[in-house]
């Protein structure tokens, strides 16, 4: 059945940077509609994974598969297209626009008109409805006009959000979602996570070990480039292997 | 109340085009007004799109000869003339645009300088250059084949008008669908990237729509002085309409047509007066950088809707 091909497969994945090994040959699978965890301790390569895969970074070598698809060789901006869309450790956002011209810039990669230098922006107006309807999921309803400038931290991971499911992707990677957030926040979008994996493949990056085992079906460990363990919350958690690797960096 | 500073702009601008041969001598208003569309044809990439080129001089001095030879040599007509020159800048800028927008910030300054140097060294090579005397003597025709251009009022008022064609398609670009992921891609490109946008095809666009329009100016402005030099490609040329995007407000409309106004007079007056021009508009400039850094219109915008 399509349900045992991954959406993503990375196979023998390595990238070196001048002699330094960051990922050291990673073979991993991510399964469709599960929400899969990336953990590891600091400098463990999670966020080059991150870049490999959506090909922000060129593998020095190994194969990077989705939707059953070579992606290896393709540039990052066709990789979002086929569907597989990342968020940024630091809120990436437009910061000379207002919160829903935001989510409009994603919305309009559905449209043809990109490159009409001679087409007023006017008529980006009916998409209006759309982006505020993201917005008021992530609850920036109140916020919509506002300058990016004037939102709060939290305010902007949750605009980033918005925008990033906009494309409404299949395959949804977030780096550290919950970094820099209150207890508070942390749990707004800890349930946001939860329910926009509902119809989708979440990837994410989290040092949060209580998001991690509240929504993760599935944990690859990571460290020094290398996958040290994979299962669940609780076969990871009772590996030896992976309580030295955090124990040797005096992590957690 | 950003939408009423630029509607009371564009009133200004117009009535100040109508009546400013009466007041001033129309070809110094006419050099004012090629150098202010170079201006804006610049603002539109490091503005709009945040990339700062040092070698615009080449899209400028390449209309300015290619329409000069068409004048003069070909006999073309005024408006054929002005086409071929904007054409000959669109295919360098494509070229240009193509070899620097891989490359960011200080080496894509660097890369455009060093390509625009090699258009200089071409326009002291070629033949149809004339090297150091440059093209001279380019007859001005007449304009829709009907009305002499060496009338200066009948230059004045077709300099204006082109200006304002093109100086509202500046405005169109920047406010079109194009322009709003323009923007996007100046304000975070690796964002714009994750979002499925080839962010080299639209900065390769933009490249070229400059180069265009910066050749529109420089194609006029040889036919206006019936002049194409190596001035024209010489890199202070390049550095010259930086110097006036930044007098007058980066990143605002009107900014670098205040800039242009600016810094022709200053030249034109500082000439007679005997003082080192260079080194009076060297500190002028620094002066606006330490006093107000967002230029002359973009200080006077932020005066007029903080006091609203």
């Amino acid at each position: 059945m399509q349900q045992a091909e991954p959406i993503l497969r990375m196979v023998d994945v390595r990238k070196t940077f001048s002699g330094f090994s960051a990922v050291a040959g990673v073979t991993f699978e991510v399964k469709r509609g599960s929400i899969h965890a990336l953990i590891g301790p600091n400098g463990a390569g999670k966020t080059t994974l991150f870049n490999l895969a959506t090909k922000f970074l060129k593998p020095s070598s190994g194969q990077i598969i989705f939707k059953g698809r070579d992606i290896t060789a393709l540039l990052p901006s066709a990789v979002a297209r086929l569907g597989m869309v990342r968020s940024f450790q630091i809120s990436a956002v437009f910061q000379t626009m207002t919160a829903r011209e935001n989510v409009r810039v994603a919305l309009q990669t559905t449209r043809d008109d990109c490159f009409s230098f001679w087409r007023p922006q006017g008529v980006l107006n009916v998409l209006n409805d759309r982006a505020d309807a993201l917005l008021a999921d992530v609850g920036l309803s109140d916020l919509r006009e506002r300058k990016v400038t004037e939102l709060a931290y939290g305010q902007r991971r949750a605009l980033e959000l918005a925008t990033t499911l906009a494309l409404d992707p299949e395959l949804l990677l977030l780096d550290e979602p919950t970094a820099g957030m209150g207890r508070e926040d942390v749990g707004r979008i800890a349930a946001m996570i939860r329910r926009v994996a509902q119809n989708r493949t979440v990837l994410m990056v989290e040092h949060n070990l209580s998001v991690v085992s509240d929504l993760s079906d599935r944990i690859t460990v990571l460290a020094r480039g290398e996958v040290l363990a994979e299962g669940s919350y609780a076969e990871v958690a009772s590996d030896p292997a992976v309580k030295t690797a955090y124990m040797g960096t005096a992590h957690g | 109340m950003k939408m009423n500073f630029d509607k009371a702009g564009w009133i200004v601008l117009i009535v100040a085009l109508l009546v400013a041969p009466w007041i001033f001598y129309p070809l110094l208003l006419v050099k004012i007004l090629c150098y202010a569309l170079f201006a804006s044809a610049f603002n539109l990439l490091l503005g709009t799109c945040g990339l700062m080129s040092f070698g615009h001089a080449a899209f400028f001095g390449t209309a300015a000869y290619v329409a000069g030879h068409a004048a003069k040599v070909w006999g073309l007509p005024f408006e054929a003339c002005l086409a071929v020159g904007v054409a000959a800048a669109a295919a360098v800028g494509a070229v240009f645009g193509y070899l620097s927008i891989r490359r960011q910030g200080i080496y894509f300054a660097m890369i455009t300088l060093a390509l625009a140097q090699l258009i200089y060294f071409l326009a002291l090579q070629l033949p149809f250059t004339h090297a150091e005397d440059g093209l001279t003597s380019i007859p001005r025709g007449k304009v829709l084949g009907l009305f002499s251009l060496d009338d200066n009022i009948v230059l004045y008022y077709t300099t204006a008008v082109i200006f304002l064609a093109a100086f509202s398609f500046i405005y169109l670009v920047i406010n079109s669908t194009f322009g709003q992921i323009v923007r996007a891609i100046r304000d975070n490109e690796m964002r714009a990237v994750s979002l499925g946008y080839d962010v080299n095809r639209y900065k390769l666009l933009a490249f070229t729509l400059s180069a265009a329009i910066a050749g529109l100016a420089g194609a006029n402005k040889a036919i206006a002085f019936k002049l194409a030099t190596l001035v024209d490609v010489h890199w202070t040329t390049s550095g010259n309409v930086i110097l006036m995007t930044l007098l007058g407000g980066l990143g605002t409309l009107f900014g670098p047509v205040a800039g242009a106004l600016v810094f022709v007079m200053l030249e034109n007056y500082l000439a007679d007066s005997g003082l080192p021009v260079q080194l009076v508009i060297g500190a002028i400039f620094i002066l606006c950088i330490l006093l107000f850094r967002r230029g002359v219109i973009g200080e006077i915008e932020r005066l007029v809707l903080r006091r609203s």
